[in-house]
């Protein structure tokens, strides 16, 4: 049996097992190594509990990075894994998703690796929609080489290569990823396990690319980065959680909403306004998944969670194997006749 | 030994190709090599702007596409001045003489008509109205005259046909194929060549035509073929030969676009193109095919492999099989991107960080590629290694006749991946050739973890333990150093010279037509020819030492010399050239000769 029987279109092609899986299996036997308090644990232990319930056949599951911190993610997952080179993680794996079917790849960046230097890979991949399902881990600094500014990091940020505050105007990259083209996009916190596994689930079910932000603590060069949004208090005032088809609410007692404001769209207090003008989240609709990436700078005055943009569209990887599939079956792979071509000549002794 | 020159926009590589295709239908042997401009269409009759097309056809068997032609076709001014230089005197000159306006010998830079002065009266000149003849033989057709006076180059084919005794009917057939949406184009053309082949049977002008016999060739099948083709062929054939499907990851790049265009065609045999963002993504996917159990294939030139530089040393680490294509051209950076030049091979050799060797192989004429790409993939496959392959802008668009092999006879390249969980360590090796298991995803229990980080012997853990880096370095060393590679040949009909010419790749054209010129001249040399620059075959050393002399030409500054200098402590002359041309038979036989005489002397 394979997951198209499951009838999740993101899992076509790769088999599954009926056997009872549990989070250790996926866990390797390699020490893990991040700092104490690192946001990576979270997210490690978050999708080690999640892969289980998919039921794949682990050796049918790939993880692949590119360097940073985060990217020593494949080597504590009990899958196969290729911990690559900075930046071509999308590339490496698109190269996977072509040749291999039956397997699930994700890929496990950081917002230096998939923005800086492999932001050219980002961008194509999710263009094309290779079938890969890629985890952005922003902690918005650059941990492995001790703390430079990234291209999340905020203007004005003080780093040990920024002084006197850094003059970079920061990526969005939920903005970037629609700008791209991207058939799927998300975003979780590290500390909202539940939130986080709800993601990362469509992100599996969805077949093609699929992008997901995971707003990262870093202890140690960063430590507090996104603090704003973990206090109760203005958690609820900053954090907007979109449901496809709900209308968009938040707040302890859904207090505030999103409507329409000109071209874009704007925060309001639900008393305020009449309940018909609140914003119903459409997932298919890339003009209000991009308007919400904006509705404020990243200064986190707000942050949308949850699934930005879902859309079907035919994957790269699907279509390259139906052109050679189609090759294959209507022309047969005669080597000698390739090579004797239309033009040939013969000598005789 | 022919070439036809004009605007890069006015047919000439289609008109070359077409003499040298009725060239091979009758069994002449054959090379040839179109020389263009960069740009795609260069401002029109500038110098910059000539494109020409060299074909040498004999009935015998030749080595190159010669040095001077004996017939040099100018369509203009600009066509005339860059190439009459290369005419011998005494040489046949057709010229379009409609071009030769005031204001195109300006261009270029003539004062004088060359036509009406006494500059060209070493040459047999004949000046025909090409333009105004085609134009006159369309006259019916009524197509405008700005698409009759395109079809002038088949004029100039049609007459050369004639003169050559060339049969006709393949090139009607051609046209008609190649036009076949536009019938009024194919027919226009098809007239415009036969205008040409009627002008030279009716005008007197012509009093000589010549008859060039089928050469006399090995027996067997025989095609025309052109060295990116047969590299794309070769990789076909590889995929069949190891039953394993094909990922070709890569970026468009002169001259190496070709590779993929081809293999582009060829889905049917299980391999798949993906024509990536940059040439980093293309060595990428290249990469992760071949984790992925596939043969990953990426086909670049110099400029990037600069960018591949760091996925190569990647595929060096996990010790996956990589086929990496490298059509040389002129450098440094983006250099002379439509010309030749053979000056990778130290970036091949050692453009990596770390100690990251990769084999090497190179191809030594069009027809070569088929087999040298063949034995890179075998390397590739049997040695789970990166392998660079470097042919080179000559022999990728240079062509010659190739004696199809028979696939029974072609070697068996299948591997096996590892499956049993009980024995498998990622990084154990196998005793013979020191090569880790092929352990690919999908292979239940074999789950494992690899990267560029450095690995613990066997297992595959990162390490950082200085004495496993120390012996994980010297590990991958051997592994390449071990390759079994074939010892090299050395060609020396007499038995008796005290001189060697070492050559690698494209050069073997040149340096073996010197080679027996030489020799004609009653001075003995033997000549040696590389295929495998990494590693060296086993019997190089020996074979150096028991010369007085070694000489190295290339189309570089001295980069196999500067090898052959420190492996083998051989104080190797080293002859070169870096003119974004191959080598000239006859100047190398100038140099030959005189280290001959030197060492005899």
């Amino acid at each position: 049996m394979t997951a198209i029987d499951l009838g999740i279109p993101g899992l076509t092609g790769v088999p599954t097992t009926d056997e009872k899986q549990s989070a250790r299996d996926y866990k390797s036997d390699q020490e893990v190594r991040w700092c104490p308090g690192c946001g990576d644990y979270i997210v490690l232990n978050a999708v080690q509990s999640f892969l289980p319930t998919l039921g794949l056949k682990r050796e049918n599951i790939v993880f692949v990075s590119g360097i940073g911190c985060s990217s020593r993610f494949p080597y504590y997952m009990n899958t196969y894994g290729m911990h690559s080179i900075h930046g071509r993680a999308p590339a490496i794996a698109t190269g996977l998703a072509v040749a291999r079917p039956d397997l699930s790849v994700w890929v496990v960046t950081g917002d230096g690796d998939a923005l800086s230097i492999g932001g050219n890979h980002l961008i194509h991949t999710l263009r094309r929609n290779v079938n890969l399902k890629i985890l952005l881990f922003n902690n918005r600094i650059y941990g492995l080489t001790k703390g430079q500014y990234s291209p999340t990091s905020e203007p004005g940020k003080v780093t040990k290569s920024t002084p006197i505050g850094s003059v970079d105007h920061p990526f969005n990259p939920v903005s970037l990823a629609l700008g791209a083209e991207a058939s799927f996009v998300g975003r979780a916190m590290d500390s909202d396990k539940a939130g986080l596994t709800s993601v990362l689930r469509q992100a599996a079910e969805h077949r093609g690319s699929a992008l997901v932000e995971i707003y990262q603590n870093c202890p140690i060069f960063n430590d507090g980065a996104f603090d704003v949004l973990k206090d109760p208090d203005e958690a609820e005032r900053r954090i907007i959680h979109v449901v496809d088809g709900e209308p968009i609410r938040f707040g302890r007692e859904g207090e505030y909403c999103v409507v329409r404001e000109g071209f874009g769209l704007a925060v309001a207090k639900s008393a305020d306004v009449d309940a018909s003008e609140i914003v119903v989240h459409d997932a298919s609709d890339l003009n209000l998944s991009f308007a919400l990436s904006r509705l404020s700078t990243q200064d986190l005055t707000h942050t949308v969670t949850g699934v930005f943009r879902r859309a079907d569209r035919t994957t790269y990887d699907d279509g390259v194997r139906a052109q050679v599939n189609e090759a294959k079956a209507s022309k047969a792979a005669d080597l000698s006749k390739l090579l004797h071509g239309k033009d040939t000549w013969t000598v005789v002794g | 030994m022919i070439r036809f020159a004009g605007d890069s926009g006015d047919g000439m590589q289609l008109t070359g190709d077409r003499f040298t295709s009725e060239a091979a239908a009758f069994g002449n042997d054959l090379a040839t090599q179109p020389n263009f401009p960069a740009e795609i269409r260069a401002p029109q009759g500038t110098l910059p702007g000539v494109s020409s097309f060299q074909l040498h056809f004999a009935d015998y068997d030749i080595l190159t596409p010669g040095d001077r032609p004996d017939v040099l076709v100018a369509m203009n001014p600009a066509a005339l001045k860059a190439n009459v230089v290369d005419l011998p005197d005494g040489g046949i000159l057709i010229v379009n003489t409609d071009e030769f306006s005031k204001r195109n010998l300006t261009k270029v830079g003539y004062d004088s008509n060359p036509l009406e002065d006494d500059s060209l009266e070493k040459f047999q000149v004949h000046k025909v109205a090409m333009a105004t003849l085609t134009i006159g033989a369309l006259e019916e057709t009524g197509l405008g005259k700005k698409d009759a006076e395109r079809a002038k180059n088949m004029f100039a084919l049609g007459l050369l046909s004639w003169m050559y005794h060339r049969p006709t009917e393949g090139t009607e057939r051609f046209l008609r194929e190649k036009f076949a949406k536009k019938p009024d184009i194919a027919e226009a053309n098809v007239l415009a060549f036969r205008a040409g082949f009627y002008y030279g049977e009716t005008t007197e002008a012509f009093a000589v035509t010549y008859e060039v016999a089928p050469a006399k060739l090995n027996v067997g099948t025989y095609r025309q073929i052109t060295g990116n083709t047969a590299t794309a062929y070769g990789i076909v054939a590889a995929a069949q030969l190891s039953k394993l499907p094909v990922v070709l990851g890569t970026y468009p790049i002169t001259p190496a676009s070709d590779i993929l265009h081809e293999l582009s065609k060829h889905k049917n045999f299980d391999i798949t193109t993906v024509q990536a963002e940059d040439e980093i993504a293309g060595i990428g996917i290249a990469l992760g095919a071949s984790y992925g159990g596939a043969i990953g294939v990426t086909s670049t030139s110099g400029p990037g492999i600069a960018l591949k530089s760091e996925t190569i040393g990647l595929g060096v680490m996990t010790e996956l099989p990589l086929l990496v294509i490298d059509v040389q051209r002129g450098g440094p950076s983006t250099g002379l991107p439509t010309k030749t030049e053979q000056a990778d091979l130290l970036q091949a050799m050692f453009g990596r960080n770390g100690e990251s060797p990769v084999p090497i192989v190179a191809p030594q004429s069009p027809s070569d590629c088929f087999d040298a790409v063949v034995d890179a993939t075998r390397i590739a496959l049997k040695y789970r290694t990166p392998v660079l392959f470097l042919s080179d802008g000559a022999i990728a668009n240079g062509s010659e006749p190739w004696m199809i092999p028979d696939v029974e006879t072609l070697p068996d390249l299948t591997v096996e991946f590892a499956t049993d969980p009980e024995i498998f360590q990622p990084y154990s090796r196998d005793p013979e050739t020191l090569a880790r298991p092929w352990a690919v995803p999908g292979t239940p229990g074999l789950q494992h973890r690899i990267g560029g980080l450095e690995k613990q012997d066997v297992t595959g853990n990162i390490s950082y333990d200085p004495e496993n880096h120390d012996k994980m370095v010297r590990l991958r060393q051997a592994k390449i150093d071990g390759i079994e590679v074939p010892d090299v040949v050395v060609e020396d009909p007499d038995g008796n010279a005290r001189v060697l010419v070492v050559g690698w790749g494209s050069s073997y054209g040149p340096i073996g037509a010197a080679a027996r010129r030489v020799r004609k001249l009653g001075l003995p040399v033997a000549h040696a020819h590389l295929r495998h620059l990494n590693p060296f075959p086993k019997n190089l050393g020996e074979v150096l030492k028991s010369y007085d002399k070694v000489i190295v030409p290339e189309m570089n500054l001295g980069q196999l010399a500067l090898l052959l200098r420190a492996k083998y402590l051989v104080d190797v002359v080293s002859y070169t050239k870096v003119q974004g041309l191959p080598f000239k038979a006859e100047e190398l036989q100038d140099v030959l000769a005189d280290v001959i005489k030197g060492v005899s002397a």
